[in-house]
């Protein structure tokens, strides 16, 4: 479980987070939702520890992130699988070496048994017989596939996906929500999803946090979305034509 | 007023950046989490850094050689000097000047620029949020390797361009017909002190890890995007250059005087 207390985070002048609390449940898919700038990605850095926030903090089953030292950071590190809203996958490496790189610079099994595990990984996002290319020969919605394997290559405890279906088809924008979900299921992971997708949210959204001008503007399940008169969240979620005829068909309004 | 409060705020600067250099260093030579991926990296580096700076180190060097030994001979074309002058004074000033710093001086500019892009679009990419996130320690990762391959490999890139300077100058001597082989031979074995080569090699060292940690340190702090990875890279190549022709100095008051 992963509790954020009155977390604020500033850029020189600019206050992009301001005393966000919210609770990210384990075996459940967590979503992040909210208008672009509104300071998503930011909350997942500081949550992670990349970025350090002014005030408030972030506990790991209980522990503060930031008490806590080096050592313990680096042990709920390796436990932390992300995947970065650009990929972030390592230019100079290959896709297998990609999802290899965290197997090798922590795990103990011998080189078959990690491309084995690679493998795995790739097929579950549908990645095959691309082992040898660099990211730059992949096209942006595989380059996010391949980050999603280097991310649950470690079977993390906490799983980050920073926009995982941005640029992907319909199609496959579903297995990959229907794969974090059974990852989420399967490993009991708390899973945090940061989306402004409206499908995925549909989809697999369990524990929505929606964010607002770096406020936490609604927290809520996939349901009740459609039963508050949050009027901010309301224009985010109803902008489009297709969740309104969604809504319509729900609660007949 | 105004400009007492100007260079209070440059002096803070630099502080701050040498400060946040240091600190980088720290980091740098914290604990690494896999020895033998170090090495392989270090190979690696090893290879991009040094062996492919080979070309341009051998092409310089030569060319250098020759300027230097046909410059020497006209500016001291007396009657009274010694004929094999030219080929002492073309040993003397590759030796201590021309190879140690002017080839650090140009391998700032090739690998310096180098490492400072790719660690710096890696920084804008979040390919180091990426290594950092895993719990890997990014900065020892990435730089570490970096740092011991051109300490390695640079002692011999500069005996290299000794040698071909050398080779060059007495070419280039011979060739136009201004120094005879015998006396150019008889210059650069005239009163020759290993020393000096000890002293050239410790400032290659020295400027190796200069190159490598300054560049490295402005690739790694590059915020933004492709826009300013082109902005480190020039700065690692001024700051490298910078820096070590004021150790050059020190190092050349302290090792020969
Ligand atoms: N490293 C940084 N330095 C300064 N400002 C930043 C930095 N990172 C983010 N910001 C600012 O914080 C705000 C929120 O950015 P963030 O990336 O969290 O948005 P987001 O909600 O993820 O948007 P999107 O959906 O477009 O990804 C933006 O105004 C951005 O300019
Ligand atoms: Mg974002």
């Amino acid at each position: 479980m992963i509790e954020v207390r009155g977390l604020s985070k500033r850029f020189g002048k600019v206050q992009v987070l301001q005393g966000i609390d919210a609770v990210f449940v384990p075996g459940k898919v967590n979503q992040v939702i909210g208008k672009s700038g509104s300071g998503k990605s930011v909350l997942a850095k500081c949550i992670v520890g990349l970025h350090r926030p002014e005030e408030g903090e972030v506990l790991y089953e209980g522990r503060s992130f930031h008490a806590m030292d080096k050592d313990e950071k680096r042990e709920i590190r390796q436990q932390i699988g992300m995947l970065f809203q650009g990929s972030a996958l390592f230019d100079s490496q290959t896709v297998l070496e990609n999802v290899m790189f965290p197997l090798k610079m922590f795990g103990t099994m011998p080189r078959s048994e990690m491309e084995d595990r690679a493998h795995v990984c790739l097929k579950r996002v549908n990645i095959v017989d691309k082992d040898g290319l660099y990211p730059a020969e992949l096209s942006g919605g595989m380059q996010k596939r391949v980050g999603i394997a280097r991310a649950i290559a470690m079977n993390p405890k906490y799983l980050f996906c920073d926009e995982p279906n941005s640029g992907l088809d319909p199609q496959t924008s579903i297995v990959i929500d229907d794969l974090i979900k059974e990852i989420t299921d399967e490993f009991n992971t708390t899973t945090l999803v940061i989306t402004h997708d409206m499908n995925s949210v549909m989809e697999t959204g369990e524990n929505i946090l929606f964010i607002h001008q770096g406020r936490k503007w609604w927290q809520g399940g996939r349901e009740d979305l459609f039963h508050s008169d949050n009027a901010e969240l309301n224009a985010f979620i109803f902008a489009g034509d297709l969740m309104r005829t969604v809504k319509k068909a729900k609660t007949g309004s | 007023m105004a400009e007492g409060l100007f260079l209070a705020a440059a002096r803070m600067t630099i502080l701050y950046h040498i400060g946040r250099y240091f600190e980088l260093l720290g980091l740098v030579f914290g604990r690494p989490e896999r020895l033998g991926l170090y090495w392989k990296r270090t190979v690696e580096e090893m290879d991009l850094l040094g062996v492919k700076s080979l070309g341009i180190v051998a092409l310089l060097s030569a060319f250098m050689g020759a300027v230097i030994t046909i410059q020497t001979k006209t500016n001291i074309d007396s009657p009274l000097i010694q004929a094999w002058v030219v080929g002492f004074a073309t040993r003397q000033s590759t030796i201590l000047e021309f190879s140690p710093t002017i080839i650090s001086l140009i391998l700032a500019g090739k690998v310096g620029s180098n490492i400072a892009a790719e660690i710096g679009s890696m920084r804008v990419k979040e390919q180091i949020d990426a290594l950092d996130i895993m719990g890997v320690n990014s900065a020892g990762y990435l730089i570490l390797p970096k740092i011991v391959a051109t300490m390695a490999i640079n002692p011999f890139l500069v005996m290299i361009s000794m040698f071909l300077s050398i080779f060059g100058g007495w070419l280039a001597g011979m060739e136009s017909g201004i120094v005879a082989s015998a006396d150019f031979i008889q210059g650069i074995q005239m009163g020759f002190k290993p020393y000096h080569v000890v002293y050239a090699l410790i400032k290659t060292v020295v400027f190796a890890f200069i190159i490598t940690t300054v560049s490295a340190y402005h690739g790694y702090y590059t915020r933004g995007g492709t826009r300013e990875v082109g902005i480190s890279s020039t700065r690692a190549v001024v700051y490298s250059n910078v820096v070590i022709l004021v150790t050059n100095l020190v190092l050349t008051q302290l090792l020969l005087i």
